[in-house]
């Protein structure tokens, strides 16, 4: 099978020009790739640098050298050159992300944050919204939260209102960073279900996922990034 | 017994002709302003210099004039502007509309229908008619290019919002030929469907902006409004009490300091007619 | 929606005052349904560049297509003023900063409202009003203050006045410069909100000018980052934000004062 994601020679560095200049390497010579239905975990310790992986996969982090090609029906589109246009429509068409902390926009309800994807990719906002009540409910978020903006929800509903965001959309990619970090065992069930339900559908998925359990449950083939580290220049 | 020392009709022969080459240009460019060299007159701005610049332009010995002010040929302006060109021209004037061939008006049109052989030679105060709603000249110029006349509109629907109705019953705009919306001077709105598809030529001249503008006989001239908010001419329900009219444009004259009053028509020619017609 | 063409382009977009420098050699295409940040300090040449991109100004150097409703991609500079007057009055929008330059302060939010559609030849006076009464509704601005002139509403309530008297002829395109610079906190949240529902639900392209980098990330999907005139980062919102890389746009991320 084609994979949904290949990765082949990704390097990352930040260059600090506040601290004089200082060049901080990430992540150099990063290959791998993921077929549909499968679920590959990154790992490795704090500080390997998973995170700006996953977010380079997103085009949230630039990269300094490599390919992330991602098939998108019926071509491929490299993330690390593709015009800022293209991959915004590959966020709605191909990659869903759901990042460590939800970003709280003011003003908007929880079910509204939810159903955002979905309505900005042209599902009617009444359905979006009955899908996102859906998708919070299974999440086990309480009803009465729905209506309000999350920014002063708890860690762990906020975190629940961001799974329900990312999980939504039904997208060939998925890139999980931490999806249970703060949540009960309970919630951690419901996360690796869900997980499990788009392997099913053949939905390619990256994750990060400390909890072993979590981890065990839903990782086909675990990739461990300490193995790219990069040399400081 | 022209007195020597004046050219014919007061104004220089120069002069004269600027000001009909300004005329010529309105013509063409119908409701356009065409500015001109407004000369100093023997009479304070606001008394129709004006209009007595574009009457003095186009008087020639044959013609016949006629002066109203408000309706009336014998009011203190109307005679004085009348004298002036009876002195310094020589030509014969009139009270009948009928008769004159130059008629010089300051806020009305007269009731009788005015023929292809007539000017009426309008005294203009304020010539541009979105000056209240934009006090920028560069700017109103530009607007009248560009047929940007959104905000003439603003004002009628400002009309409608507070009063429930167009309130605006004088000076009330119209669109010329279809292109340029024009001031009419404070005429009563009463008088505006007179103006289209007028047989005479109007002339308007304004002093002391220094603004002529024209409408060519049998030009559409259209009052503004709104599809659902039509144009009406509307007039004071009432006859006249001196004539009986009940179809002409009326004053209301105060008669005596304990609330007695009286309709009269504004256009003393008309009334005056009617009444020797009558048996 | 990847092969279709922009919206606005600018090529090569330059301007001087004098020897002064407005802009330098600003190139950027703009698509249908797509937000543009413009972000840097004042004096940057972002304001500039907006006044160039909205034919506002005439460039030194360069030029500024756009795309008009018959799909053919004009140069604005070519076009004679009554043909640009007519787009900014139809096609665009124009949200300025100051209300007051934006509005009629002396007319009431109603006329305000309808004085597009007056001006494209509306003349329905139930239906003008039918539509600025929608709209007021949509900006969230009490129906029953229609016929109050905006001197009497508060800067919140002035910006989304002139957000709805210029959507109300459904522009394809609005230049912003600061539509939140000014207003409370509380109050920006609100105008950012119904900005970016409005910006989403009628397909508007936007450049919004702005030194506030939260209303950007907010707002926008595109983002250019001018220093001394010139273009020095752009890229994906999100990505310039989380991921600078110039020097000065790495300060301008810094300096950012956490709430």
């Amino acid at each position: 099978m084609n994979p949904v994601l290949e990765i082949r020679g990704l390097a990352k560095s930040f260059t600090m020009h506040l601290q004089g200049g200082v060049r901080i390497p990430v992540v150099a010579g990063v290959s791998f790739s993921v077929a549909p239905g499968e679920c590959v975990v990154l790992g490795g310790p704090s500080g390997a640098g998973k995170s700006s992986i996953l977010k380079m996969i997103f085009g949230n982090y630039r990269c300094d050298a490599g390919e992330i090609r991602v098939r998108n029906g019926d071509e491929t589109v490299d993330v690390a050159r593709a015009a800022p246009r293209r991959v915004l429509a590959l966020r709605q068409e191909t990659i869903g992300y759901v990042s460590q902390f939800l970003r709280a926009v003011p003003r908007v309800s929880a079910r509204d944050v939810v159903a955002a994807p979905l309505a900005d990719s042209g599902t009617p906002l009444d359905a979006a919204r009955a899908e996102a009540e859906r998708m919070m409910a299974r999440l086990n978020l309480p009803e009465r939260l729905w209506k309000l903006p999350p920014a002063t929800f708890s860690g762990g509903e906020q975190q629940r209102v961001n799974l329900a965001r990312g999980f939504l959309p039904d997208l060939p990619l998925l890139l999980l960073d931490e999806p249970t970090a703060s949540l009960d065992a309970a919630n951690r069930e419901v996360v690796v279900e869900l997980v499990k339900e788009k392997k099913a559908r053949g939905v390619a998925v990256v994750a990060i996922a400390h909890d072993e359990d979590v981890r065990d449950a839903i990782a086909d083939r675990i990739v461990d990034v300490s193995r790219f580290a990069a040399a400081a220049a | 017994m022209n007195a020597p020392a004046y050219n014919f009709a007061y104004l220089d022969e120069q002069t004269k002709r600027m000001i009909r080459r300004a005329i010529l240009k309105g013509i063409a460019i119908p409701g356009y302003q065409v500015p001109f060299a407004s000369r100093e007159m023997p009479m304070p701005y606001g008394w129709g210099t004006g209009g007595v610049q574009v009457t003095a332009a186009i008087l020639g010995p044959g013609d016949t004039l006629k002066v109203i002010d408000q309706g009336a040929d014998d009011t203190t302006n109307a005679v004085s502007i009348r004298q002036l060109f009876a002195k310094t021209a020589g030509v014969c004037t009139t009270t009948h509309t009928a008769e004159a061939t130059v008629i010089q008006t300051r806020h009305r049109i007269p009731e009788t229908k005015l023929g292809e052989d007539q000017v009426l030679v309008y005294q203009v105060p304020i010539p541009e008619p979105l000056r209240f709603l934009e006090p920028r000249e560069t700017e109103t110029r530009q607007m009248h290019a560009h047929a940007d006349y959104g905000l003439m509109h603003v004002k009628l629907y400002e009309d409608i919002a507070r009063h429930g109705h167009i309130s605006t019953s004088y000076a009330y705009p119209v669109k010329v030929d279809g292109r340029y919306v024009m001031d009419p001077s404070p005429t009563p709105k009463f008088d505006n469907p007179k103006m289209n598809d007028c047989a005479a030529l109007q002339l308007f001249g304004a002093g002391r902006e220094k603004r002529i503008y024209a409408i060519p006989p049998h030009t559409t001239v259209v009052s503004l409004d709104f599809e659902d908010h039509p144009f009406e001419a509307s007039r004071t329900q009432a006859s006249c009490e001196l004539c009986g009219a009940d179809d002409s444009y009326l004053d209301e004259v105060i008669t005596d300091d304990r609330g007695g009053r009286m309709f009269v028509c504004s256009d003393t020619d008309y009334c005056e007619a009617r009444r020797e017609a009558r048996p | 929606m990847i092969a279709e063409a922009p919206l606005l382009v600018a090529e090569g977009l330059g301007k001087t005052y004098g020897r002064q420098l407005g802009c330098r050699d600003v190139s950027l295409a703009l698509h249908e349904g797509e937000v543009l940040a413009v972000v840097g300090e004042s004096g940057s040449g972002k304001s500039t560049l907006l006044h160039l991109l909205s034919a506002q100004l005439e460039p030194s150097v360069g030029r500024v297509l756009y795309r008009t409703r018959d799909g053919a991609l004009r140069d604005l500079g070519e076009m004679t003023t009554a043909e640009r007057k007519f787009l900014a009055r139809t096609d665009w929008g124009f949200v300025h900063q100051d209300a007051a330059a934006g509005l009629r302060m002396a007319v009431s939010a109603g006329a305000n409202v309808g004085e597009r559609l007056m001006a494209v030849g509306a003349r329905h006076y139930g239906r003008i009003r039918g539509a600025a009464l929608d709209w007021l509704a949509r900006v969230e601005i009490d129906p029953g203050r229609i016929d109050d002139a905006p001197r009497t509403f508060s800067g919140g309530m002035r910006q989304r006045l002139q957000i709805a008297r210029n959507l109300v002829t459904k522009p394809r395109l609005v230049f912003m410069d600061e539509p939140t610079g000014g207003l409370d906190v509380s109050v920006q949240a609100r105008l950012l909100d119904l900005l970016r529902g409005l910006v989403r639900e009628l397909r508007l392209a936007a450049v919004v000018v702005t030194h506030d980098l939260a209303v950007a990330r907010l707002l926008s999907h595109r983002m250019i980052v001018m220093k001394d005139g010139e273009v020095i980062e752009e890229g994906l919102t999100d990505q310039v934000l989380d991921d600078p890389r110039e020097p000065y746009t790495q300060l301008l991320v810094s300096s950012v004062l956490p709430a």
